[in-house]
C-alpha cells in the first residue's frame, strides 16, 4: 500500500502514455512548419515553388479579407454536402435492401461489381457532356464517389448481422419496415459508417479534381487558376484549406460514429 | 402433479386425456414430420400440451428438438402433419414468444429497449410498456441496468433480459430453447429459480428444450423425451413434484435422485445411438 503511494507521487507531472504521445504528435507538423520556413528565409529551397509558411499565412489573410476564400470554402462544402445527400441517401436505401432481400441483390450486385472498378475520376468528361458545366455535373461527382461505399459497406454489412436477430424480429412479429428500422439498419451501422468515412474522402477527391475542369469557383478552381496564374502560394492556400476539411470531416465523422453506434465499446 | 402416481416412467399415454370435460389443450401437435431434403429431422410426433403446463423436451443434440420448438415458434413450416395453438383467450395477445439459445438481445439496443421490442412491435400504448417492461426488468433484478447494453452485462443478465422480453410480450405460450446452456452452475441454479418464481405469477404453458436432465425435472410438469435422429416421442415422464418448487428442497427428496435415474436411463440409449450415428456420417 505504501509502495503504490510513493510510486503515484514520485512523478506527479509524468503523463500517461497516450498524452504523451497526443503532445508529440501535435509537435510535428509544427517542427515541420518552423523547419520549412527557416530552409525558405536562408534560401536553402526555391520559394518560386515553395514560399516561406509565413508567406502562405499572409496570402490566405489577404483572400479572408476579400472574402475569396470564403466564397471558394462556400462553393466546395455546398456541392460536397448536396452531393453527399443525394448519393448517400440512396446508397444507404439501396445497399441495406440488398443486404436483406436476395433477389435485388442478384438484379443490383453485377451492376455494382461492373462499374465499381471504373476510376471515378474518368467519368468526369461524360458528367460534364450530358449534365452540362453547372453545378450539377459537380454534385454528381460527388454523388457516384459517395454512393459506392455506402451501399456496398451498407450491404455487407446487412449481411453480417447474425441470423438470430432476424429470427428475433420475426419471432416477435416486426413488419419489414421494422426488420429494416430495428434491425438491419442499426445492426449494419458500424459498417455504414465505415463506407460513409470512405465516401467522404472519395467525394473531396472528386470535387477537387471536378472544380479543376470548367468551374468558376470552389477549391479545385481556386488551386487550378493559381497554376495558370502563378499565384504559387495561393495554390498552397487552396491545398491547405482542402486538408484542413478533410481533418474536420475526419473528426465530425467520428463524433457522428460513437453518437449512432454507442453499443460498440 | 399430486405425489407420486405409481412408476414416474410410464411410456404410453402421449398427454392428458381430452374428454369433454377436459379443458382443449393449449398446444396440439399432430402427427407433425420435418424433413430437410432426404434428411428426417422430426419423424411423426403427436402430443397435446395442457393449457399451463411447463412442458420440457430432452433429447440428445440434434433429435430435432430445436427443429421442433422453431416450428412452434414459426420460424420453420412443418413439412407433414400440423399445431394448433389455442388462442381463444388471446385478445390480441401473440400467440407465442420464443427465448432464443445463446446471446439474441439486440446488441445496439439498451436492456429496457430489448425488453420491450415485443410490445413496441405490436405497437402497444406507452404507458403499457413502461408498466409491463418495469415490472419484469424488477422481476428480473435488472432494472438498475436499464440504460446499459448487452455487452455491459453477464451472461446471465443478458439471458434474463431475454426471458424478461419474452414474458414482457405477454403471449400464450412460452418458447425456450435451452436458455440456460451456456451458463455456469450456480448462475444456471439461479436463473432456474428465478425463471420458476416469475412464471408462478401467471402460469402460462411453456415448451422449454433442455439436454440437461436435472433441470428437467426441476423445472417440469412432463418430459418428453425423443429419440435420436429421426426424432420421435419416446417417453413421456410425469414430473410428481408440486408447486411452487424450491430447487435445493427438490434436490434433497428421495424420489427427486430415482426420477433422475430412470430418465437418464431412457435417456442414455438415444444419447448412444446419437454418436454412433454421427460417428457413421464420419464426422
Amino acid at each position: 500500500m505504501a509502495q503504490v503511494t510513493a510510486a503515484g507521487r514520485a512523478k506527479p507531472w509524468a503523463l500517461s502514455r497516450n498524452s504523451r504521445e497526443g503532445v508529440i504528435s501535435a509537435l510535428s507538423p509544427i517542427v515541420l512548419l518552423i523547419l520549412w520556413e527557416v530552409l525558405a528565409r536562408a534560401g536553402v529551397i526555391d520559394t518560386r515553388f515553395f514560399p516561406a509558411p509565413s508567406e502562405i499565412l499572409r496570402t490566405l489573410f489577404a483572400m479572408t479579407q476579400t472574402g475569396e476564400l470564403q466564397h471558394h470554402i462556400g462553393a466546395s462544402l455546398t456541392r460536397l454536402s448536396v452531393g453527399f445527400v443525394v448519393g448517400g441517401v440512396p446508397a444507404l436505401v439501396i445497399g441495406v435492401m440488398m443486404g436483406l432481400n436476395s433477389t435485388l441483390r442478384a438484379i443490383v450486385d453485377p451492376l455494382i461489381a461492373a462499374t465499381y472498378p471504373i476510376p471515378k475520376s474518368s467519368i468526369l468528361p461524360l458528367a460534364l457532356l450530358v449534365l452540362g458545366l453547372g453545378e450539377a455535373s459537380k454534385i454528381f461527382m460527388v454523388a457516384i464517389g459517395v454512393f459506392y461505399p455506402i451501399a456496398m459497406n451498407a450491404m455487407t454489412g446487412v449481411r453480417e448481422i447474425s441470423k438470430v436477430y432476424l429470427d428475433v424480429g420475426h419471432n416477435f412479429k416486426a413488419s419489414r419496415w421494422d426488420v429494416f428500422r430495428t434491425i438491419a439498419l442499426p445492426g449494419a451501422m458500424p459498417t455504414i459508417m465505415t463506407g460513409v468515412k470512405l465516401g467522404v474522402g472519395m467525394g473531396l477527391v472528386l470535387i477537387a479534381i471536378a472544380e479543376m475542369v470548367g468551374a468558376k469557383s470552389g477549391l479545385g478552381f481556386l488551386i487550378w487558376n493559381a497554376w495558370e496564374t502563378f499565384a504559387v502560394s495561393q495554390m498552397y492556400v487552396g491545398l491547405f484549406v482542402i486538408a484542413l476539411i478533410g481533418f474536420a470531416l475526419t473528426v465530425i465523422l467520428n463524433q457522428v460514429e460513437k453518437l449512432l453506434v454507442p453499443w460498440k465499446n | 402433479m399430486s405425489g407420486g402416481e405409481g412408476a414416474p416412467v410410464d411410456g404410453s399415454a402421449p398427454g392428458p386425456a381430452i374428454g369433454s370435460a377436459a379443458p382443449p389443450p393449449a398446444i396440439r401437435i399432430q402427427n407433425l414430420s420435418k424433413l430437410f431434403n432426404d434428411f428426417v429431422a422430426i419423424d411423426d410426433v403427436t402430443i397435446d400440451i395442457g393449457a399451463g403446463e411447463f412442458f420440457v423436451i430432452v433429447g440428445p443434440s440434434g433429435c430435432g428438438k430445436t427443429t421442433l420448438l422453431r416450428i412452434l415458434a414459426g420460424l420453420e413450416q412443418p413439412s407433414i402433419g400440423s399445431f394448433t395453438v389455442n388462442t381463444a383467450n388471446a385478445a390480441g395477445r401473440p400467440e407465442n414468444s420464443m427465448v432464443f439459445q445463446g446471446d439474441s438481445l439486440f446488441p445496439w439496443m439498451t436492456v429496457w429497449d430489448n425488453a420491450a421490442y415485443g410490445l413496441r412491435m405490436r405497437r402497444a400504448r406507452a404507458s403499457h410498456i413502461k408498466e409491463v417492461v418495469g415490472h419484469y426488468l424488477d422481476r428480473t433484478g435488472l432494472t438498475k441496468f436499464a440504460k446499459s447494453y448487452p455487452h455491459q452485462l453477464s451472461g446471465g443478465m443478458r439471458q434474463r433480459v431475454s426471458i424478461a422480453r419474452a414474458f414482457a410480450n405477454d403471449p400464450e405460450i412460452l418458447l425456450m430453447d435451452e436458455p440456460f446452456s451456456a451458463l455456469d452452475a450456480q448462475n444456471k441454479l439461479l436463473l432456474q429459480e428465478e425463471l420458476l418464481r416469475i412464471w408462478e405469477e401467471h402460469k402460462k404453458t411453456v415448451v422449454f428444450i433442455t439436454h440437461s436432465v436435472d433441470e428437467a425435472v426441476i423445472l417440469g410438469d412432463r418430459i418428453m423425451i425423443m429419440t435420436a435422429q429421426p426424432g420421435r416421442v419416446k417417453t413421456m415422464v410425469k414430473v410428481p413434484f408440486g408447486r411452487p418448487r424450491n430447487v435445493m428442497e427438490l434436490q434433497r427428496q428421495a424420489d427427486y435422485g430415482s426420477l433422475i435415474h430412470s430418465i437418464w436411463m431412457e435417456l442414455r440409449d438415444e444419447v448412444e445411438k446419437a454418436r454412433s450415428q454421427s460417428e457413421t456420417m464420419g464426422k
